[in-house]
């Protein structure tokens, strides 16, 4: 594997909030019945997590499952794990209607972290139309959005930290959005 | 002469001194001075000139309803058209010129209209600019527009930056003077999350002004003290200058706020645009004072009371030792109050009520200020500035009594709550005869999406009209507004302040009331786009019964004021015109923005590299580094052409083709889309998408598809492979991949919903290149790995396995003609298998090979390009692709469109190849053209170039089209006409030019 670079091998800036791309992760897109005893046995087992409720992720050290739809989950693991768990996730779901594929490559990840100059929820609610008071979006919360005009999806990975995931092709436009969101002098002061 | 008065200016820091440059004067205010304030205090009242007859304008308000005082602001990137003086806060090195002007302010040519303007009246333009037509576009409309029109447009990029924020409230309280502080307490109190905005950079509205005392303090006190509260409550959030521009459905709101406009700054936002979802949302927006209508009235030095009222207690400024107050109502005489206790001259109160005043008229008149009841202006005298007033009866037609001398006249018609925000989204109005307005209904308040109230007004902005009615209707607008969200309202009473008795109000909407046409011809009602009284009657006369109609014919309303001084006047006058009572008559509907916003706030950080996201292949770096020629396909990049030193675009494609004919090319293929389709209905699935069978393709096998829409359109084409059992690989177009996969789901998710499918858009997982050209094989082999010999990897075969040790998945498709793989590897690692490519394939001078490359190799072949050969009226049988729309299956997708009978109508044009009879090259988009002439006297056509290029294989131009009964007529020469008058010759031949037999890729 030591080809893989991540989209933009991880460029940071610092602002109020920094913004870092977090390198390459593993992602594998599972769909299937989220009721499905088989389902929710696979991700527990096999990934290590909870099943995640509604718009929440679930995480167990480098392990997470996230709610993407009522019949989609987003599985996170380390890069190198991924083709091993989705071969054991399409073995654990043989016989039933689901489907396991290994996405890590079609994304980028970043963080984005509040610092005593501002708070990481004011560089995203500057771009996403999303409820990013510390009563709305709780840790544990993940949120499939925009971004100004890019598909995304968050979580809250603590109090005034945020993973971002986007589409590889446009983790430059990300990257800049979320920059320029975050400059020193910005602030807007509500959280 | 306007002044700057010793005492008063309770906004201004009058230590700190303020330069400024006004039509290239240097001139000095103070901080806090608004750009108003500061030229008047330079005795600068000449501000502008008026639209249609340039007649010279003064400041007549002194806050957003301003409809004279406009100037083009700043230079260069940070120019500003129409900004308004009123609202502009002035700071150092301020530069601003008047707009509409010619030479100069002073002297303006433009105003001869005004002595032509008996020849100008309403609907002049519609009437004189008719007949001959093209006269408008090259005669009429080039004068109007050098003689008419505002402020300049800017010439330069914008500078400044811009941003959004989305909010989510409880309750949005929109105006911060005393209603909305104690709304958003009483809202705050009940433990709602407020967010309380204000347009000014200054809190408590116009009550420190009228010297109003709450629970026994003077309002300023109380504001601080309100204020200190409110930014002590965690749940409420305070924004000043920040205007609530408009209310939309569901209590979506949107709020301007302006960051730098009074201290620019770099690398700072200008402006910030607020989108607010909010539970409810009180409109603490107050009232605006009316103009009265009497001849003269827009004669610089004629003000507002309240404004002149305004300059001096904020901002320490006369607009003149003598003024005369002419009114209709008891407010007014605050500001004569105002200006005797400052010490200036009240010459006369002209009060148009028979029995005048109440107590605030005794007040008056105790202060030795003259009063006369049942009197009116008759005109105003002056040219660029007021120099005394006609005075008449106001029940009289206009016979003068007497004349006084005086430098300012300030006016007052009475008050009209500021409905707009109430209004935009469906709040209903109700008139209120004693105060002669338009108020909110609170019976027919905007409805949001469960049929519930969701805006609520408070204050003035209720038609509450003195301060103790304001702050009682504010505070039970913030428990209100708490309530229906859930909380409980608070034990707080309204706080105390006296309740006015004043004497009644009399409508006066023109003055003297029997004014004739002489006088009613110089009262304005509009002073930004010159509609006068007479203008209105003139509609009515010619039959304009609607409000909206008068609005579009006179201009009335239609400046960018909007009417915030003109619209009440003007339909009251349209009422008295048309004999209907005002309400019947209606209002004009009122529209967000409140102020304009700017256009930068509106796009947010959508500019310059931000405009749109581009999507970025892995390979996008290693283009950028060598040569590529970018052109966007949908939001992608990708290169036409890469090209090498000295080389034109042109050169570049020419060497890329025939390297890859001859020897070697490498294609990022990476945006085809790739669509994973699986479960145990995907094969039924797929065989109604696709026109061909794809349900009974092999395990290992590729099929090439194609997709129409349900009217049977071609909208997409693409190589199908077989993974396992029950799980298909779809590739699409580069445009197609998220609107197939969204088609895809829309037919899963409405129509087969039953049906077990899942599928993913897998497109960016993979990067994909083209390895194509005769030594195709040779490179691949010499990295070494899977077997790709023509026995291992047949022709639209695919396989799974290791190259030069990367993972890959290998298709044997080829979209060139020649041998030709396409490789699929993880994204992360295509950099890294692109450059192993490249250094492999050396020897074989590999070349990378951009779009039009692609675009000249597949069209040598005949291959159709979606998009080209298809606009969405094309389907496959027009394209001769019969043998991909499957016999055997009962439906696909666009069967039964297909066999309408416009469809399968054989006069339909169908594609062929098309070969110029001199080897060059046809433009794209040429229309053959056949005999005769069509109904509307144009030549009939025959045919149209749908792709066309100069094939370097070939030496020669090639071109696809659609051709009327075009493979019937295969040998046959058309005509089609250029633009420059000459025409080609074409002749009909095969759309496949280069190894018909496909020896070439098959080996």
């Amino acid at each position: 594997m030591s080809n893989a670079v991540s989209a933009l091998q991880g460029v940071s800036s610092a602002g109020f909030a920094t913004v870092t791309e977090a390198g390459l992760r593993g992602m594998i897109t599972l769909r299937g019945d989220h009721n499905a005893a088989s389902l929710r046995q696979a991700v527990t087992d096999i990934v290590g997590v909870d099943m995640p409720e509604v718009r929440r992720c679930t995480r167990a050290g480098e392990r997470a499952a996230a709610w993407m739809s009522p019949d989609e989950l987003l599985i996170m693991v380390p890069y190198a794990d991924a083709p091993d768990v989705v071969a054991r996730l399409s073995a654990a779901l043989e016989g039933m209607h689901g489907l396991a594929v290994n996405m890590s490559d079609a994304r980028a990840v970043f963080m984005v972290e509040g610092t005593a100059e501002g708070s990481a929820r004011e560089v995203l609610a500057k771009l996403a139309p999303v409820d990013m008071s510390r009563a709305a979006f709780t840790q544990g919360m993940f949120r499939r959005t925009r971004l100004a005009q890019a598909a995304v999806a968050f979580g809250a990975v603590g109090d005034d930290a945020f993973e971002l995931i986007c589409f590889r092709s446009e983790a430059q436009y990300v990257f800049d959005l979320l920059s320029m969101s975050a400059k020193s002098g910005s602030q807007v002061g509500v959280f | 002469m306007s002044t700057r008065l010793s005492t008063g200016g309770r906004l201004l820091d009058k230590t700190k001194q303020v330069t400024f440059q006004f039509n290239g004067r240097r001139l000095r205010g103070l901080q806090g001075d608004t750009l108003a304030s500061a030229l008047l205090a330079n005795d600068q009242m000449l501000m502008g000139r008026s639209f249609k007859y340039h007649r010279p304008r003064g400041v007549v308000a002194s806050g957003a309803e301003e409809p004279n005082g406009l100037v083009n602001l700043g230079r260069g990137g940070t120019f500003e058209p129409n900004a308004r003086v009123t609202t502009t806060e002035l700071f150092d090195g301020l530069t601003a010129e008047s707009q509409n002007h010619w030479p100069s302010l002073d002297f303006d040519v433009g105003v001869l209209n005004n002595y032509a303007s008996r020849f100008m009246p309403a609907g002049f333009y519609y009437k004189t600019f008719m007949a001959p037509a093209p006269a408008w576009k090259h005669l009429f409309e080039p004068l109007i527009r050098r003689a008419a029109g505002l402020g300049k447009a800017p010439k330069d990029r914008d500078a400044d930056r811009y941003e959004h924020f989305y909010a989510f409230v409880d309750v949005l309280v929109i105006g911060g003077g005393i209603a909305g502080l104690q709304g958003a307490r009483a809202a705050g109190q009940a433990g709602a999350k407020v967010m309380l905005v204000e347009q000014t950079a200054h809190w408590g509205g116009r009550a420190p002004v009228d010297g109003v005392e709450i629970d026994g303090q003077p309002a300023d006190a109380w504001v601080k003290n309100t204020l200190q509260q409110l930014e002590n409550m965690d749940n409420v959030t305070i924004r000043s200058r920040t205007m609530g521009a408009g209310v939309y459905d569901h209590g979506y709101a949107l709020a301007y706020e302006r960051l730098t406009d009074h201290a620019p700054a770099q690398d700072i936002p200008r402006h910030r645009l607020w989108r607010i979802r909010a539970g409810q949302i009180i409109t603490a927006t107050g009232a605006i004072e009316r103009p009265l209508a009497f001849a003269g009235n827009d004669i610089p030095g004629v003000m507002l009371a309240s404004a002149v009222r305004d300059y001096a207690v904020n901002f320490a400024v006369s607009p003149g030792d003598r003024t005369v107050v002419v009114t209709n109502n008891d407010d007014a005489y605050r500001t004569a109050i105002t200006l005797k206790q400052a010490g200036l001259e009240i010459p006369v109160i002209l009060d148009a009520r028979p029995n005048g005043g109440g107590a605030l008229a005794d007040q008056a008149r105790a202060l030795g200020v003259r009063v006369e009841n049942g009197k009116a202006i008759a005109s105003v005298k002056g040219g660029k500035r007021v120099t005394a007033v006609d005075i008449c009866a106001q029940a009289g037609e206009g016979s003068v009594l007497e004349t006084i001398d005086c430098d300012a006249v300030a006016m007052s018609g009475g008050w009209s709550p500021v409905v707009h925000l109430w209004s935009h989204c469906g709040g209903k109005l109700l008139w209120d005869e004693g105060e002669a307005h338009f108020r909110p209904n609170p019976d027919a308040a905007p409805k949001g999406a469960q049929g519930q109230d969701f805006v609520i007004t408070a204050g003035i902005a209720s038609g509450a009209m003195d301060s103790a009615a304001v702050l009682a209707d504010a505070t039970q607008a913030g428990k209100t507004a708490a309530v229906r969200m859930g909380h409980i309202a608070p034990d707080m009473a309204a706080p105390k302040a006296d309740a006015e008795e004043p004497a009644p109000l009399l409508p006066v909407w023109k003055m003297p009331q029997g004014a004739g046409y002489k006088l009613r011809s110089k009262m304005w009602l509009d002073f930004q786009n010159d509609v006068k009284v007479s203008d209105v009657q003139l509609a009515a006369q010619e039959g304009y019964e609607s409000v909206e109609h008068t609005k579009r014919y006179t201009t009335i309303g239609m400046a960018t004021d909007q009417g915030k001084l003109s619209n009440i006047n003007g339909l009251a006058i349209l009422a008295d015109s048309l004999n209907e009572a005002i309400p019947a008559v209606g209002t004009t509907t009122f529209r967000p923005p409140y102020t304009p916003i700017s256009m930068g706030s509106i796009g947010g950080d959508a500019s310059g590299d931000l405009f749109q996201p581009v999507n970025q292949t892995p390979l996008h770096q290693w283009g950028s580094d060598n040569g590529a020629y970018w052109e966007p396909v949908g939001h992608w990049r990708r290169a036409y052409c890469y090209q090498r030193d000295g080389e034109t675009v042109e050169q570049a494609v020419h060497r890329e083709v025939l390297a890859t004919r001859n020897s070697l090319g490498l294609l990022d293929a990476s945006t085809l889309g790739k669509i994973i389709v699986k479960g145990p209905d995907a094969g039924k699935f797929l065989d109604m998408m696709y026109t061909n069978m794809m349900s009974n393709l092999k395990q290992g096998k590729c099929r090439y598809g194609l997709m129409c829409t349900e009217n049977g359109f071609l909208t997409d084409d693409g190589v199908v492979a077989r993974i396992d059992e029950d799980t298909w690989l779809c590739h699409t177009t580069t445009g197609g991949a998220a609107r197939i996969h969204a088609h895809m789901e829309e037919w899963l998710q409405t129509e087969w919903w039953d049906w077990k499918v899942y599928t993913v858009n897998a497109t960016e997982q993979y990067g994909q290149i083209a390895v194509v050209g005769p030594n195709a094989r040779a490179v691949l082999e010499k990295l070494g790995g899977m077997d790709v010999s023509k026995e291992a990897l047949g022709f639209m075969e695919w396989k799974e396995g290791q190259i030069g040790g990367f993972d890959a998945r290998v298709f044997r498709i080829s979209f060139s003609g020649e041998l030709s793989f396409e490789i699929a590897v993880p994204a992360s690692q295509t950099r890294a298998f692109w450059d192993a490519l490249h250094a492999a394939g050396a020897e074989f001078d590999a070349t990378a090979y951009g779009t039009e490359a692609l675009h000249i190799l597949r069209a040598e072949k005949g291959f159709i390009m979606i998009g080209d050969e298809t606009d969405g009226t094309i389907i496959p049988q027009d394209l001769g692709l019969h043998w991909a729309l499957s016999k055997k299956k009962d439906d696909y997708l666009g069967k039964r469109a297909q066999q309408r009978i416009h469809m399968t109508d054989p006069d339909r044009w169908q594609l062929v190849g098309l070969e110029t009879t001199d080897g060059s090259t046809l433009p794209d988009g040429a229309y053959a053209v056949a005999e005769g002439v069509n109904a509307n006297g144009q030549r009939n056509t025959q045919g149209r170039v749908t792709s066309t290029y100069h094939s370097p294989t070939l030496g020669k131009g090639i071109a696809m089209g659609l051709v009327w009964n075009g493979p019937e007529r295969m040998g046959e020469v058309i005509n089609f006409p250029m633009l420059d008058g000459t025409s080609k010759t074409a002749k009909i031949v095969s759309p496949v030019f280069y190894d018909p037999e496909g020896k070439k890729q098959n080996v």
